[in-house]
Protein backbone atom coordinates (compact mmCIF):
# COMPACT_ATOMS: atom_id res chain seq x y z
CA UNK A 1 0.00 0.00 0.00
CA UNK A 2 2.67 2.49 1.05
CA UNK A 3 4.68 1.57 -2.03
CA UNK A 4 1.71 2.43 -4.26
CA UNK A 5 1.25 5.76 -2.44
CA UNK A 6 4.96 6.54 -2.80
CA UNK A 7 4.84 5.70 -6.48
CA UNK A 8 1.77 7.91 -6.94
CA UNK A 9 3.49 10.84 -5.17
CA UNK A 10 6.64 10.35 -7.17
CA UNK A 11 4.77 10.28 -10.49
CA UNK A 12 2.55 13.28 -9.70
CA UNK A 13 5.36 15.46 -8.31
CA UNK A 14 7.64 14.40 -11.18
CA UNK A 15 4.98 15.38 -13.73
CA UNK A 16 4.46 18.68 -11.87
CA UNK A 17 8.18 19.46 -11.97
CA UNK A 18 8.17 18.64 -15.69
CA UNK A 19 5.44 21.24 -16.30
CA UNK A 20 7.36 23.84 -14.28
CA UNK A 21 10.44 23.09 -16.35
CA UNK A 22 8.47 23.33 -19.61
CA UNK A 23 6.96 26.65 -18.50
CA UNK A 24 10.39 28.03 -17.61
CA UNK A 25 11.86 26.95 -20.95
CA UNK A 26 8.92 28.64 -22.69
CA UNK A 27 9.49 31.79 -20.62
CA UNK A 28 13.08 31.91 -21.83
CA UNK A 29 12.51 30.82 -25.44
CA UNK A 30 9.12 32.14 -26.63
CA UNK A 31 9.35 35.21 -28.88
CA UNK A 32 6.83 37.70 -27.45
CA UNK A 33 5.41 38.64 -24.06
CA UNK A 34 1.85 37.35 -24.61
CA UNK A 35 2.92 33.82 -25.58
CA UNK A 36 5.41 33.75 -22.70
CA UNK A 37 2.58 34.74 -20.35
CA UNK A 38 0.27 32.11 -21.85
CA UNK A 39 2.83 29.32 -21.44
CA UNK A 40 3.76 30.39 -17.93
CA UNK A 41 0.25 30.55 -16.45
CA UNK A 42 -0.84 27.26 -17.99
CA UNK A 43 2.18 25.25 -16.98
CA UNK A 44 2.53 26.75 -13.52
CA UNK A 45 -1.08 26.09 -12.58
CA UNK A 46 -0.92 22.52 -13.86
CA UNK A 47 2.57 22.01 -12.41
CA UNK A 48 1.61 23.26 -8.96
CA UNK A 49 -1.66 21.28 -9.12
CA UNK A 50 0.25 18.06 -9.78
CA UNK A 51 2.80 18.78 -7.02
CA UNK A 52 -0.06 19.42 -4.57
CA UNK A 53 -1.78 16.22 -5.76
CA UNK A 54 1.40 14.28 -5.12
CA UNK A 55 1.79 15.80 -1.64
CA UNK A 56 -1.84 15.16 -0.59
CA UNK A 57 -1.31 11.54 0.60
CA UNK A 58 1.70 12.76 2.64
CA UNK A 59 -0.20 15.53 4.45
CA UNK A 60 -0.47 14.23 8.02
CA UNK A 61 -3.97 15.47 8.77
CA UNK A 62 -7.07 16.28 6.67
CA UNK A 63 -6.62 19.92 7.73
CA UNK A 64 -3.13 20.18 6.23
CA UNK A 65 -4.38 18.45 3.06
CA UNK A 66 -7.12 21.09 2.87
CA UNK A 67 -4.50 23.82 3.36
CA UNK A 68 -2.51 22.46 0.41
CA UNK A 69 -5.61 22.58 -1.81
CA UNK A 70 -6.48 26.12 -0.64
CA UNK A 71 -2.88 27.11 -1.42
CA UNK A 72 -3.25 25.81 -4.96
CA UNK A 73 -6.57 27.63 -5.35
CA UNK A 74 -5.04 30.90 -4.15
CA UNK A 75 -2.13 30.59 -6.56
CA UNK A 76 -4.62 29.82 -9.39
CA UNK A 77 -6.65 32.91 -8.52
CA UNK A 78 -3.70 35.27 -8.25
CA UNK A 79 -1.77 33.97 -11.25
CA UNK A 80 -4.83 34.05 -13.52
CA UNK A 81 -5.69 37.60 -12.40
CA UNK A 82 -2.12 38.84 -12.67
CA UNK A 83 -1.84 37.29 -16.16
CA UNK A 84 -4.93 39.30 -17.18
CA UNK A 85 -3.41 42.46 -15.70
CA UNK A 86 -0.05 41.97 -17.41
CA UNK A 87 -1.84 41.20 -20.69
CA UNK A 88 -3.93 44.36 -20.41
CA UNK A 89 -0.84 46.43 -19.61
CA UNK A 90 0.90 44.97 -22.69
CA UNK A 91 -2.08 45.82 -24.88
CA UNK A 92 -2.13 49.38 -23.57
CA UNK A 93 1.54 49.82 -24.34
CA UNK A 94 1.02 48.40 -27.84
CA UNK A 95 3.77 45.85 -27.21
CA UNK A 96 1.44 42.91 -27.86
CA UNK A 97 1.96 42.63 -31.61
CA UNK B 1 28.13 16.33 0.18
CA UNK B 2 24.47 15.42 0.52
CA UNK B 3 21.71 16.49 -1.85
CA UNK B 4 20.54 19.13 0.65
CA UNK B 5 24.04 20.63 0.83
CA UNK B 6 24.09 20.95 -2.95
CA UNK B 7 20.63 22.57 -2.95
CA UNK B 8 21.70 25.01 -0.21
CA UNK B 9 24.83 25.97 -2.13
CA UNK B 10 22.79 26.51 -5.31
CA UNK B 11 20.28 28.61 -3.34
CA UNK B 12 23.06 30.75 -1.83
CA UNK B 13 24.61 31.24 -5.29
CA UNK B 14 21.25 32.34 -6.77
CA UNK B 15 20.63 34.77 -3.88
CA UNK B 16 24.09 36.33 -4.31
CA UNK B 17 23.72 36.49 -8.09
CA UNK B 18 20.30 38.11 -7.85
CA UNK B 19 21.60 40.61 -5.28
CA UNK B 20 24.42 41.60 -7.67
CA UNK B 21 21.93 41.85 -10.56
CA UNK B 22 19.63 44.08 -8.47
CA UNK B 23 22.49 46.45 -7.64
CA UNK B 24 23.63 46.55 -11.28
CA UNK B 25 20.12 47.06 -12.75
CA UNK B 26 19.86 50.40 -14.57
CA UNK B 27 16.07 50.82 -14.45
CA UNK B 28 14.56 51.56 -11.03
CA UNK B 29 11.62 49.26 -11.77
CA UNK B 30 13.88 46.32 -12.73
CA UNK B 31 15.82 46.84 -9.51
CA UNK B 32 12.58 46.73 -7.50
CA UNK B 33 11.48 43.50 -9.24
CA UNK B 34 14.92 42.02 -8.53
CA UNK B 35 14.62 43.05 -4.88
CA UNK B 36 11.20 41.39 -4.50
CA UNK B 37 12.47 38.14 -6.03
CA UNK B 38 15.56 38.40 -3.79
CA UNK B 39 13.28 38.70 -0.75
CA UNK B 40 11.29 35.60 -1.72
CA UNK B 41 14.49 33.57 -2.19
CA UNK B 42 15.74 34.88 1.16
CA UNK B 43 12.52 33.55 2.71
CA UNK B 44 13.45 30.09 1.40
CA UNK B 45 16.92 30.54 2.93
CA UNK B 46 15.29 31.25 6.31
CA UNK B 47 13.19 28.08 5.95
CA UNK B 48 16.41 26.12 5.32
CA UNK B 49 17.85 27.71 8.50
CA UNK B 50 14.82 26.35 10.44
CA UNK B 51 13.47 29.87 11.08
CA UNK B 52 9.91 29.73 9.69
CA UNK B 53 8.85 32.82 11.68
CA UNK B 54 11.55 34.93 10.05
CA UNK B 55 10.75 33.37 6.66
CA UNK B 56 7.09 34.41 6.92
CA UNK B 57 8.20 37.87 7.98
CA UNK B 58 10.66 38.20 5.10
CA UNK B 59 8.09 37.06 2.52
CA UNK B 60 5.28 39.25 3.88
CA UNK B 61 7.08 42.45 4.88
CA UNK B 62 10.62 42.30 3.48
CA UNK B 63 9.49 41.25 0.04
CA UNK B 64 5.75 41.94 -0.25
CA UNK B 65 4.94 45.21 1.48
CA UNK B 66 8.40 46.74 0.96
CA UNK B 67 8.10 45.79 -2.73
CA UNK B 68 4.81 47.70 -3.02
CA UNK B 69 6.37 50.66 -1.18
CA UNK B 70 9.33 50.67 -3.57
CA UNK B 71 7.11 50.40 -6.67
CA UNK B 72 5.02 53.33 -5.39
CA UNK B 73 8.19 55.32 -4.66
CA UNK B 74 9.66 54.60 -8.11
CA UNK B 75 6.39 55.68 -9.80
CA UNK B 76 6.52 58.93 -7.83
CA UNK B 77 10.19 59.44 -8.69
CA UNK B 78 9.35 58.94 -12.38
CA UNK B 79 6.89 61.82 -12.25
CA UNK B 80 9.47 64.21 -10.79
CA UNK B 81 11.69 66.30 -13.07
CA UNK B 82 15.12 64.69 -13.64
CA UNK B 83 17.83 65.57 -11.15
CA UNK B 84 20.16 68.22 -12.60
CA UNK B 85 23.38 66.20 -12.22
CA UNK B 86 23.90 62.47 -11.60
CA UNK B 87 26.14 61.64 -8.64
CA UNK B 88 29.86 62.06 -9.47
CA UNK B 89 32.49 59.31 -9.50
CA UNK B 90 33.84 60.31 -6.07
CA UNK B 91 30.42 59.94 -4.45
CA UNK B 92 29.85 56.58 -6.15
CA UNK B 93 33.24 55.26 -4.98
CA UNK B 94 32.61 56.51 -1.44
CA UNK B 95 29.19 54.80 -1.36
CA UNK B 96 30.65 51.55 -2.73
CA UNK B 97 33.51 51.64 -0.19
CA UNK B 98 31.10 52.22 2.70
CA UNK B 99 28.88 49.32 1.55
CA UNK B 100 31.92 47.02 1.16
CA UNK B 101 33.18 47.89 4.66
CA UNK B 102 29.78 47.21 6.24
CA UNK B 103 29.35 43.95 4.31
CA UNK B 104 32.93 42.91 5.18
CA UNK B 105 32.45 43.61 8.89
CA UNK B 106 29.18 41.64 8.91
CA UNK B 107 30.81 38.72 7.08
CA UNK B 108 33.76 38.78 9.51
CA UNK B 109 31.40 38.85 12.49
CA UNK B 110 29.57 35.77 11.20
CA UNK B 111 32.73 33.90 10.16
CA UNK B 112 34.49 34.47 13.52
CA UNK B 113 31.58 33.24 15.63
CA UNK B 114 32.74 30.54 18.05
CA UNK B 115 31.60 27.01 17.21
CA UNK B 116 29.00 26.16 18.47
CA UNK B 117 27.64 29.69 18.14
CA UNK B 118 26.34 31.30 21.36
CA UNK B 119 22.62 30.71 21.73
CA UNK B 120 19.91 31.90 24.09
CA UNK B 121 17.48 29.33 22.69
CA UNK B 122 17.64 26.98 25.73
CA UNK B 123 17.02 29.96 28.04
CA UNK B 124 14.05 31.04 25.93
CA UNK B 125 12.65 27.50 26.00
CA UNK B 126 13.17 27.06 29.75
CA UNK B 127 10.56 29.60 30.85
CA UNK B 128 8.18 29.08 27.95
CA UNK B 129 5.65 27.30 30.18
CA UNK B 130 5.32 30.39 32.40
CA UNK B 131 4.08 32.46 29.44
CA UNK B 132 1.51 29.86 28.41
CA UNK B 133 2.79 30.11 24.82
CA UNK B 134 4.10 27.34 22.60
CA UNK B 135 6.11 29.50 20.19
CA UNK B 136 9.40 30.70 21.73
CA UNK B 137 9.70 33.46 19.09
CA UNK B 138 6.42 35.03 20.18
CA UNK B 139 7.51 34.66 23.82
CA UNK B 140 10.75 36.55 23.08
CA UNK B 141 8.89 39.30 21.20
CA UNK B 142 6.00 39.94 23.56
CA UNK B 143 7.19 38.63 26.93
CA UNK B 144 10.99 38.53 27.37
CA UNK B 145 11.83 41.54 25.21
CA UNK B 146 8.45 43.23 25.28
CA UNK B 147 9.86 46.74 25.77
CA UNK B 148 11.85 46.48 22.50
CA UNK B 149 8.78 45.30 20.58
CA UNK B 150 6.70 48.14 22.01
CA UNK B 151 9.33 50.67 20.85
CA UNK B 152 9.36 49.07 17.37
CA UNK B 153 5.64 49.76 17.10
CA UNK B 154 6.29 53.38 18.12
CA UNK B 155 8.84 53.61 15.29
CA UNK B 156 6.19 52.43 12.79
CA UNK B 157 3.76 55.11 13.97
CA UNK B 158 6.57 57.71 13.74
CA UNK B 159 7.21 56.59 10.13
CA UNK B 160 3.57 57.34 9.27
CA UNK B 161 3.84 60.73 10.97
CA UNK B 162 7.00 61.37 8.95
CA UNK B 163 5.23 60.55 5.67
CA UNK B 164 2.25 62.71 6.57
CA UNK B 165 4.45 65.63 7.59
CA UNK B 166 5.70 66.25 4.03
CA UNK B 167 2.14 67.26 3.00
CA UNK B 168 1.51 70.92 2.14
CA UNK B 169 -0.38 72.81 4.86
CA UNK B 170 -3.61 73.14 2.89
CA UNK B 171 -3.91 69.35 2.54
CA UNK B 172 -3.33 68.65 6.25
CA UNK B 173 -6.12 66.42 7.56
CA UNK B 174 -7.14 65.43 4.01
CA UNK B 175 -6.89 62.08 2.27
CA UNK B 176 -3.93 60.68 0.28
CA UNK B 177 -4.37 60.28 -3.49
CA UNK B 178 -6.24 57.13 -4.65
CA UNK B 179 -3.96 54.15 -5.25
CA UNK B 180 -5.19 53.36 -8.76
CA UNK B 181 -6.72 54.90 -11.90
CA UNK B 182 -10.40 55.96 -11.80
CA UNK B 183 -11.43 52.90 -13.88
CA UNK B 184 -9.32 49.97 -12.59
CA UNK B 185 -8.90 46.77 -14.62
CA UNK B 186 -11.84 44.38 -14.21
CA UNK B 187 -9.41 41.56 -13.35
CA UNK B 188 -7.99 43.59 -10.45
CA UNK B 189 -11.45 44.34 -9.08
CA UNK B 190 -12.32 40.64 -9.36
CA UNK B 191 -9.10 39.65 -7.57
CA UNK B 192 -9.70 42.17 -4.79
CA UNK B 193 -13.31 41.03 -4.28
CA UNK B 194 -12.38 37.34 -4.06
CA UNK B 195 -8.99 37.55 -2.35
CA UNK B 196 -9.69 40.15 0.34
CA UNK B 197 -12.22 38.09 2.39
CA UNK B 198 -9.96 35.00 2.22
CA UNK B 199 -6.88 37.07 3.07
CA UNK B 200 -8.56 38.61 6.12
CA UNK B 201 -9.34 35.13 7.47
CA UNK B 202 -5.78 33.95 6.78
CA UNK B 203 -4.27 37.09 8.37
CA UNK B 204 -6.32 36.71 11.56
CA UNK B 205 -5.57 32.98 11.67
CA UNK B 206 -1.84 33.64 11.28
CA UNK B 207 -1.93 36.04 14.24
CA UNK B 208 -3.95 33.55 16.32
CA UNK B 209 -1.75 30.47 15.70
CA UNK B 210 1.35 32.63 16.37
CA UNK B 211 0.94 31.84 20.07
CA UNK B 212 1.93 28.21 19.50
CA UNK B 213 3.17 27.88 15.90
CA UNK B 214 5.11 30.01 13.41
CA UNK B 215 3.21 33.22 12.75
CA UNK B 216 2.24 36.17 14.89
CA UNK B 217 1.16 39.77 14.97
CA UNK B 218 3.65 41.03 12.38
CA UNK B 219 2.93 38.37 9.78
CA UNK B 220 -0.84 38.47 10.29
CA UNK B 221 -0.86 42.26 10.27
CA UNK B 222 1.18 42.35 7.06
CA UNK B 223 -1.33 40.08 5.30
CA UNK B 224 -4.24 42.24 6.47
CA UNK B 225 -2.30 45.30 5.27
CA UNK B 226 -1.82 43.69 1.84
CA UNK B 227 -5.57 43.06 1.61
CA UNK B 228 -6.34 46.70 2.38
CA UNK B 229 -3.78 47.79 -0.22
CA UNK B 230 -5.28 45.60 -2.94
CA UNK B 231 -8.82 46.78 -2.09
CA UNK B 232 -7.64 50.40 -2.37
CA UNK B 233 -5.83 49.65 -5.64
CA UNK B 234 -9.07 48.23 -7.07
CA UNK B 235 -10.82 51.45 -5.89
CA UNK B 236 -13.28 49.43 -3.80
CA UNK B 237 -12.17 51.65 -0.90
CA UNK B 238 -10.39 54.99 -0.81
CA UNK B 239 -7.51 56.01 1.47
CA UNK B 240 -9.00 57.55 4.65
CA UNK B 241 -8.69 61.16 5.70
CA UNK B 242 -5.64 61.42 7.93
CA UNK B 243 -7.55 63.83 10.17
CA UNK B 244 -9.97 61.05 11.17
CA UNK B 245 -9.92 60.53 14.93
CA UNK B 246 -10.79 56.84 14.63
CA UNK B 247 -7.89 56.25 12.23
CA UNK B 248 -5.41 57.95 14.55
CA UNK B 249 -6.74 56.11 17.58
CA UNK B 250 -6.44 52.75 15.79
CA UNK B 251 -2.93 53.64 14.57
CA UNK B 252 -1.57 54.26 18.07
CA UNK B 253 -3.67 51.52 19.70
CA UNK B 254 -0.93 48.87 19.30
CA UNK B 255 1.87 50.64 21.18
CA UNK B 256 -0.64 52.37 23.51
CA UNK B 257 -2.27 49.13 24.72
CA UNK B 258 1.20 47.58 25.01
CA UNK B 259 2.41 50.49 27.14
CA UNK B 260 -0.72 50.51 29.32
CA UNK B 261 -0.35 46.78 30.06
CA UNK B 262 3.36 47.42 30.76
CA UNK B 263 2.52 50.27 33.16
CA UNK B 264 -0.04 48.07 34.92
CA UNK B 265 2.77 45.53 35.48
CA UNK B 266 3.99 47.04 38.81
CA UNK B 267 0.46 46.80 40.24
CA UNK B 268 -0.39 43.33 38.91
CA UNK B 269 2.91 41.48 38.94
CA UNK B 270 5.47 43.57 40.76
CA UNK B 271 7.51 45.13 37.96
CA UNK B 272 7.33 47.21 34.79
CA UNK B 273 6.18 45.08 31.79
CA UNK B 274 5.70 41.99 33.96
CA UNK B 275 2.65 39.81 33.35
CA UNK B 276 0.79 38.22 36.31
CA UNK B 277 1.45 34.47 36.62
CA UNK B 278 -1.20 32.31 34.97
CA UNK B 279 -2.67 35.25 33.11
CA UNK B 280 0.21 35.89 30.73
CA UNK B 281 -1.18 34.26 27.59
CA UNK B 282 -4.52 36.13 27.45
CA UNK B 283 -2.67 39.40 28.07
CA UNK B 284 -0.12 38.63 25.35
CA UNK B 285 -2.86 37.84 22.83
CA UNK B 286 -4.74 41.00 23.89
CA UNK B 287 -1.65 43.14 23.22
CA UNK B 288 -1.00 41.34 19.93
CA UNK B 289 -4.55 41.89 18.67
CA UNK B 290 -4.08 45.66 18.90
CA UNK B 291 -0.63 45.36 17.36
CA UNK B 292 -2.18 43.54 14.39
CA UNK B 293 -4.62 46.43 14.00
CA UNK B 294 -1.80 49.02 14.14
CA UNK B 295 0.38 47.13 11.65
CA UNK B 296 -2.53 46.50 9.26
CA UNK B 297 -3.16 50.26 9.19
CA UNK B 298 0.43 51.52 9.25
CA UNK B 299 1.74 49.70 6.18
CA UNK B 300 -1.05 50.75 3.74
CA UNK B 301 -0.84 54.33 5.01
CA UNK B 302 2.90 54.32 4.24
CA UNK B 303 2.09 53.09 0.72
CA UNK B 304 -0.71 55.66 0.26
CA UNK B 305 1.72 58.48 1.09
CA UNK B 306 1.09 62.04 2.27
CA UNK B 307 -2.39 63.58 1.92
CA UNK B 308 -2.91 65.33 -1.40
CA UNK B 309 -6.53 66.45 -1.19
CA UNK B 310 -8.25 69.13 0.86
CA UNK B 311 -9.77 67.91 4.11
CA UNK B 312 -13.31 68.81 2.99
CA UNK B 313 -16.23 69.47 5.30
Amino acid sequence: MSLAVDLFSLLAIGAGVFFFLAGTVALLRFPDSLSRLHALTKSDNLGLGLVVLGLLPRAGTPLSALKLIVLWGLVQLSSASVAQLVGAALRRRGAAE
Amino acid sequence: MTLFDALDLALAAIVLGLAAWTIAAREVFSAVVGYVAYGLLLAIVWVRLYAPDVALMEAAIGSGVTGVLLVAASTRLGRLPKAEAPPGAALKIAAAALSLIVAGLLAAAVLYLPDPAPSLAPEADKDLAATGLGNAVTAVLIAYRSFDTMLEKVVLVLAVVGVWSVAPDRFWGGAPAPLGPAAPEAALVFLARILAPIGIVIGVQMFWVGADDPGGAFQGGAILAAMWIIVMMARLAEPPRIGSGWLRLALVSGPAVFLLVGLAGPLMAGSFFAFPAGFAKPLILFIEAFMVLSIALTLPLLVAGPPSREAGP
